[in-house]
């Protein structure tokens, strides 16, 4: 049977069989199982209204607990197992293995790189794309540029980036954007403001603001009444920020010293520490759309007669935007940096298709992968998807949190 | 926003420029994959897409018809003269030119140059040129080496080659429908069964409702890399294995806390006097549902199946793991593309033209229904 047919069988068949299951079903609960008439018609009603919810809901609740609940602890037990020995339980043994892995260390650093780049720098452009756009007539079709490459797949954007970051040898006219930029660049001056200064500039101004905000945060700490918990965060949070400006000090130190190979084509994504850089701008490019359009609705929302207040009492533009604006929008902001780091905790397509893991560039999906479909050690491959998981349940427990509070 | 009356701006051609370059900036790559569909492979290896929308200065080597044709010399004023144009498609330019490939640059368009024993030739920018003997000349067609700007230069044969040829490795036909044979079960079906869910989540009362929301919430950001083993092993256990009702069935499972979630929010905002008055009137629960609560639903159902659809169209890892069987016969582009990058890491006109393939319909789909995107990304996250 042709596939395509098939595809159109399976469409018949499952919305003509979703939708025969509600009808049948509530018809047969009506009709037969409690019928709305002779003498218990009260209590007859009453009990179909009991049940109805559930018909409704059969269908959804089956799908998401074999599909979606159900392999949360399978793999939980994957992971404490071994396949070579007929799934016998090994305890932590897989773990172990694991942790003694160098690939896996690496893979996990370079996703807390990841995790801290992209949605940061990604929240930041798109901050920047919707306080530009709101205010200009033609920001619509700007906006709905910027936003294009939402629709675009991770594996065509890599093929895209991948045109960017092309080598051809010395001699040959380069084709990648990135390395005909680059044999610009001679040493002189020009090379020097930019690759030396402008950089080492802008990563002293982000460990500056790294420290304030961690500054701020220890301040709070310390006068707020909070509990245990909250003072902790906050200091965690501010520990997680001066380790944060420390890189970025030493990354301002290197572009100062750092002895660059002027007029050589360099091949951008096997430099390791660079690399990963060069895969995130492929997710750091697609996300931004996501930011602005929220920001930007954020934005709009904003009372306008806060920001008045604000402008006749005297502030200036910053002012308004840092005191008036951002307190307004922080919410919003965490669902935006949250929903991004959920992006990145499952990035895969981007290193598959770009390097592969090669080169120092592995990350925590595209290394499950490898364990479990390549080296097809089950045991492995569950144990880091765990690991994933785990990143990923302090937001699971905040949106479920969340959720809860709104409902109430 | 800030520009309350009497402080406007004066940074506006500022923020002009700046969001110029930022559009730029991000146009700035797929307008690159773009072009290189278009060129062919000597152009693309040649120079960068970016100079291929402009005249490029490209040396050439090229001759004069041959004076043993038929009837291509003419005896004028009692001198031999062949006449014609150099160029076998009229546009490049001639800027220096020469008769001897270690002087390509002896002459400037318009100077004739002296051949020995009697001969001329002459050679115009455009190409024309006038080769003139005391003799009658013979033999091949004198050559001309010459620096000329050819204008820019696109064809449509990668596109032939990627969709048409038949190819085993290049062809992307074949993956293009299959993604479609993925993609629109996968996106239809999970409609069907969470606006059902989400309607009783939504207007039905029952104890437990509340958990029940609060674990969609949760499941909403469950990796689905915890999915892929335990869910290929029961495949394989009940006869489905791989292929494409394992997908639609994934698919589905993956997709259904989103659209859950979307509809049942949008559900919630739905008027309740219509639903009452309704259920006054003597409608039961099915009736409102498909009569009143689907209609009205509408843009809801439309964000959903939009991210389904693009979610499901540009899908790598779900394919992989519950489609694509070692015959390869049911290969999605995404998968092709990434092969194509291991065999043809270097054939950019295949390349890209192939990416160009598989990132059109998402694009078409995105740009048309825009409208519905934003509105699903935000009742989506920001509540």
């Amino acid at each position: 049977m042709h596939p395509a047919f098939q595809g159109f069988v399976t469409i018949f068949l499952g919305v003509g069989g979703c939708l025969a299951y509600f009808y049948f079903s509530n018809q047969f609960l009506d009709k037969v199982l409690f019928p709305a008439k002779g003498e218990n018609i009260g209590r007859n009603i009453n009990r179909a209204n009991l049940v109805r919810p559930w018909l409704f809901l059969f269908p959804a609740i089956f799908a998401l607990g074999l599909y979606l609940a159900y392999p949360v602890f399978a793999t939980l037990w994957y992971s404490l197992t071994d396949r070579e020995q007929g799934g016998a339980f090994v305890g932590l043994a897989n773990y172990q293995q694991m942790f003694a892995d160098p690939k896996f260390w690496e893979a996990l650093k370079n996703n807390m790189l990841w995790l801290v780049v992209v949605p940061a720098a990604s929240t930041a452009f798109g901050m920047l794309a919707a306080q530009l756009t709101d205010r200009i007539k033609w920001g619509a079709i700007a906006k709905s540029l910027i936003f294009m490459p939402m629709a675009i797949s991770f594996v065509g954007a890599s093929v895209i980036f991948k045109l960017i970051y092309d080598t051809r040898p010395v001699g040959q006219s380069q084709i990648g954007v990135l390395n005909a930029v680059w044999l610009q660049f001679d040493g002189g001056v020009g090379s020097f403001l930019i690759l030396r200064l402008v950089p080492g500039l802008l990563m002293i101004c982000a460990a500056a603001a790294a420290l304030f905000v961690a500054w701020n945060l220890v301040q709070t700490a310390r006068s707020s009444k909070g509990g245990g918990l909250a003072k902790g965060l906050r200091a965690l949070g501010a520990m997680t920020l001066t380790a944060i400006a420390l890189t970025a000090l030493s990354f301002a130190f290197g572009a100062f010293t750092k002895a660059y190979n002027f007029g050589v084509p360099q091949t951008w994504l096997t430099i390791p520490g660079w690399n990963s850089f060069f895969l995130m701008i492929v997710l750091i490019w697609i996300q931004t759309g996501f930011a602005m359009v929220i920001l930007s609705a954020a934005l709009r929302g904003i009372p306008e007669e806060t920001i008045e207040a604000a402008i006749v009492d005297g502030a200036n533009p910053f002012q308004v935007f840092f005191k008036i604006k951002m307190p307004q929008i922080s919410g919003t902001i965490v669902v935006v940096w949250t929903t991004i780091t959920l992006v990145v905790l499952k990035v895969f397509d981007i290193v598959f298709a770009m390097t592969n893991g090669q080169w120092e560039t592995q990350v925590l999906a595209n290394y499950m992968y490898d364990k479990l479909f390549r080296a097809n050690d089950w045991g492995l491959g569950s144990a880091s998807a765990m690991i994933i998981m785990l990143l990923v349940s302090p937001i699971l427990i905040w949106n479920v949190y969340n959720a809860r509070k709104e409902m109430r | 926003m800030d520009n309350i009356a009497g402080n406007k701006s004066s940074l506006t051609w500022i923020v002009h420029i700046s969001v110029v370059l930022l559009v730029a900036l991000w146009l700035f790559p797929t307008v690159g994959l773009l072009v290189s569909s278009f060129r062919t492979t000597d152009q693309i290896s040649s120079s960068g897409w970016w100079q291929s929308l402009f005249p490029t200065e490209q040396n050439v080597t090229l001759r004069a018809t041959d004076p043993d044709d038929e009837g291509v010399q003419t005896l004028i004023d009692g001198v031999y003269t062949i006449t014609g144009n150099l160029f076998e498609e009229p546009g490049a330019e001639i800027g220096v030119w020469g008769t001897s490939s270690r002087a390509i640059d002896s002459y400037v368009a318009g100077d004739t140059a002296d051949l020995g024993d009697g001969e001329t030739i002459t050679v115009q920018a455009n190409g024309d040129y006038v080769w003139t003997g005391t003799v009658e000349m013979s033999g091949r067609g004198q050559r001309v080496f010459a620096t000329a700007a050819t204008p820019p230069d696109f064809t449509l044969d990668n596109y032939d080659k990627v969709l048409f040829s038949g190819s085993q490795t290049d062809n992307m036909l074949k993956a293009f429908t299959n993604t479609l044979t993925v993609t629109i079960p996968a996106t239809i079906i999970p409609i069907v069964i969470a606006a059902f869910a989400a309607y009783a989540l939504a207007w039905m009362d029952f104890p437990g409702r509340a958990i029940l929301i609060a674990m969609v919430v949760g499941l909403l950001v469950v990796p689905l890399q915890l999915a892929l083993i335990p869910l290929l092993k029961l495949h394989l256990n009940i006869g489905i294995g791989k292929g494409y009702l394992g997908v639609w069935l994934a698919h589905t499972g993956f997709g259904l806390p989103l659209a859950i979630y979307l509809l049942r929010n949008y559900m919630v905002g739905l008027p309740r006097d219509i639903i009452e008055n309704a259920r006054v009137d003597g409608a039961t629960d099915f009736q409102i549902f498909t009569k009143i609560i689907l209609p009205l639903s509408f843009p809801a159902l439309a964000s959903f199946a939009i991210f389904q659809f693009l979610w499901t169209w540009n899908d790598l890892l779900v394919a992989k793991v519950f489609l694509i069987d070692s015959t390869g016969q049911t290969t999605v582009m995404t998968n092709q593309i990434v092969e194509l990058l291991g065999t043809r890491g270097g054939n950019w006109e295949i390349l890209a033209t192939a990416a160009f393939v598989s990132i059109a319909v998402p694009l078409v789909v995105f740009f048309a229904m825009q409208k519905y995107l934003v509105r699903g990304l935000l009742a989506g996250s920001v509540k």
